[in-house]
């Protein structure tokens, strides 16, 4: 894995403070909050949360697709330094599927209907090279091919619903990375897809991000899906990260109760059966109004009166620099409270035995 | 999609069958006066009457009369009415010196039916062909413009615009448009009015001056709503994910739009525009009323006015067979241009 220290110090990406508030008849939407995370080269960053949660456009404004008339875009994106919030639109225009591709969820509404996969992909070649239809095909097939698709060279001349699920979302990944790009962002790549495909694409996207070396931000609600390939997760609630760690330590010693949620929900393989999968209560909120104080209070089990009042900030966890949450909680009673999740406990006898002090 | 065409054209034919017998029924069955008495012109002596009814086979049952009537429009017959045998299917079995397909006569003047809707048919065709491209080309336009800039200033003048010429109805417009602009009776003598048409042998300059007003008033509604259509469909279509993937490839934005947003957003305006031809050519009764053009809807409205019923069916029939055909056409069309669609 590519490292920054190997190419210097700068980061390929390097996301500070970003803002995206959508201007609409009912208010202000903070669809973005303040969020700020880097990704080196070669690195898979995983962003995790509810819709709602910013996440999607937050990846969509890097690719500059949230400019609109009604959108405020503030703070600072750095692509190998280069500012691309204030880029023209042809600047990005040459960013997009060239230095940073993406894919997305559903690959059934994202390829064209009435265009054959050859059209499509030879088009996103011709977009930056300038290179002969011939040649464009030439790659287009090279393409499939690496993703997996039998009979490459037959199959590009097929209309996108003439494959299966799976096998359009390998043409999406295909099509990201044709034109080699530094950075691909992948928008719940396997959420429209049946759970035996997903383990497929899954796969191969890890398999192409060591082979090709691409950094890789990958969006989901699902912590499953990046546990396996992500190096760093984000979680993001209301607009705005909520913990911020190296994989391992997330999963092992993960600090915001919202992350507690999260895990709590995934159905696990050594679980006891009968186990009940604990979901995380209520809704996330509307991003207009937001609640006052930590985002996550009415949802949050453990919630003490100060909580409704005080903003939490992003601070590294005592002990683990690169461990990063916003919660008011004692790092002390966090662990206690992980620890009695863990043994097995529901949330509410979990604040019971660490004598955390009720909720009014 | 051949099996699909040759139903399809079957189907056509059950359908052209139906029209005919529902205007056999409504025109002969349903008469709205004797057809011998109408024929004979005025003042006529009974015997006059009953000669005609006998040699018309007025007298003979209905079914036969339909019988006859089925026959003399098919090109194909291959039934003798009146013996109940069948002749063949060769054409040659018709009598040589009628035209098939044959309507009859004019009760008016007594020429064919099939030579007064040919002699006009070019009026008709010229009309609408002129008024599609007009109104393809400010209808698409102002449409795309519209969509593109959708909520601007440009955008909702023009859907104001729009919704101004798709509540004008036609008659009303042509005859303003006559009173303002019209060489004759117009406040600025710029078009030529009503009744100048000549045809196109006689000179396109000449034709098409003639019908510049016409192609514009028969346009006008047709543009607004075409403009409106296109509107709504591309703001949908440009929300679609695949035009997300289209940005995020990197493409200009023309390209975004033209190729990718405009592709989808026309497939549903081609399916109208067939439709749309077809009744035209059937005739545009309103606009050749207006300017006076002796086209097959001038035809339609005349033969209509003076109770001439064999016209009154021959138009009726030629208008469903546009129809028909314009609507096949429509949706082989369709297969080619949405790959999806299979038969």
């Amino acid at each position: 894995m590519a490292t920054a220290a190997r190419e210097g110090k700068t980061p390929l990406l390097e996301v500070k403070d970003l803002k995206v508030h959508f201007e609409t008849d009912d208010g202000i939407v903070k669809a973005v909050d303040g969020i700020s995370y880097t990704v080196d080269r070669g690195q898979a960053l995983g962003i995790v949360g509810e819709s709602g949660s910013g996440k999607s456009v937050s990846s969509l404004t890097v690719m500059g697709l949230t400019r609109s008339r009604n959108a405020h875009i503030s703070g600072e994106i750095l692509f190998e330094g280069r500012d691309l919030l204030n880029a023209s639109d042809e600047e990005m225009r040459h960013v997009r599927g060239n230095d940073i591709a993406m894919i997305f969820q559903d690959p059934l509404s994202s390829l064209h209907p009435f265009y054959k996969v050859s059209t499509q992909l030879v088009e996103a070649v011709r977009a930056h090279k300038d290179v002969s239809k011939a040649q464009a095909l030439d790659r287009a097939v090279e393409m499939l091919g690496l993703v997996g698709i039998p009979e490459p060279r037959r199959r590009v001349h097929s209309y996108p619903h003439e494959f299966s699920g799976g096998m359009r979302q390998r043409v999406m990944i295909a099509m990201a990375l044709a034109n080699d790009p530094k950075m691909i962002i992948a928008d719940e790549p396997t959420t429209a897809l049946d759970v035996t495909v997903q383990a497929q694409i899954l796969e191969l996207m890890e398999r192409l991000q060591a082979e090709l070396d691409t950094a890789v931000v990958i969006i989901t609600h699902d912590l499953g899906v990046v546990a396996e390939m992500a190096d760093e997760i984000a979680v993001m609630y209301a607009g705005r990260i909520v913990e911020r760690a190296p994989t391992r330590p997330l999963f092992a010693q993960p600090q915001h109760p919202y992350t507690w949620g999260l895990l709590g929900s995934i159905p696990r393989l050594d679980s006891p059966r009968d186990e009940e999968i604990v979901p995380i209560p209520g809704r996330p909120p509307s991003l207009i109004t937001l609640p006052g104080g930590c985002a996550f209070h009415p949802r949050c089990p453990y919630v003490r009166d100060r909580h409704r009042k005080v903003e939490p900030t992003l601070e590294p966890v005592e002990g683990s620099p690169d461990h990063r949450v916003a919660c008011l909680l004692e790092t002390g009673t966090r662990r206690k409270l992980w620890e009695e999740l863990q043994s097995g406990k529901r949330p509410d006898a979990a604040r019971e035995a660490v004598a955390l002090e009720d909720r009014s | 999609m051949g099996t699909y065409i040759i139903r399809r054209l079957l189907w056509v034919l059950v359908l052209l069958f139906a029209v005919t017998a529902l205007t056999f029924v409504v025109f002969t069955v349903l008469p709205s006066a004797d057809p011998a008495l109408l024929r004979a012109g005025r003042q006529p002596s009974p015997q006059l009457v009953e000669q005609i009814r006998k040699n018309f086979g007025l007298d003979r049952p209905k079914y036969e009369q339909f019988c006859n009537y089925v026959g003399d429009i098919s090109p194909v017959w291959f039934f003798d009415c009146r013996n109940r045998h069948v002749l063949g299917i060769i054409p040659s079995l018709k009598t040589p010196d009628v035209k098939a397909p044959d309507f009859g006569f004019s009760y008016q003047n007594d020429t064919p039916v099939i030579d007064q809707i040919t002699s006009r048919l070019p009026a008709t065709i010229g009309l609408t062909v002129g008024a599609v491209l007009i109104w393809l080309l400010i209808g698409l336009t102002v449409g795309t413009i519209s969509a593109i800039k959708s909520r601007s200033l440009v955008d909702r003048l023009s859907m104001g615009a729009a919704l101004i010429a798709i509540s004008a109805p036609v008659y009303w417009l042509g005859l303003v448009s006559l009173f303002l602009f019209s060489n004759d009776i117009g406040k600025v003598h710029i078009f030529r009015g009503a009744g100048s048409y000549q045809p196109i042998t006689d000179g396109v300059f000449g034709w098409a001056a003639a019908l510049v007003l016409p192609w514009l008033v028969l346009a006008a509604a047709f543009s607004a709503f075409y403009a409106r259509l296109l509107r709504g469909n591309l703001i949908e279509t440009m929300s679609e994910d695949y035009i997300r993937t289209a940005r995020a490839k990197g493409l200009n934005e023309r390209r975004v739009i033209f190729r990718h947003g405009m592709r989808s957003a026309i497939t549903p305006i081609v399916t109208i525009l067939g439709l749309d031809i077809g009744i035209l050519l059937g005739g545009a009764i309103l606009t050749e009323s207006v300017f006076n053009i002796p086209g097959i809807g001038r035809l339609a409205y005349d033969s209509i006015a003076r109770s001439d019923l064999p016209v009154i069916q021959g138009t009726v029939l030629f208008g469903a067979f546009f129809i028909v055909i314009m609507n096949l056409i429509v949706d082989i069309a369709y297969a080619f241009l949405d790959p999806r669609v299979r038969y």
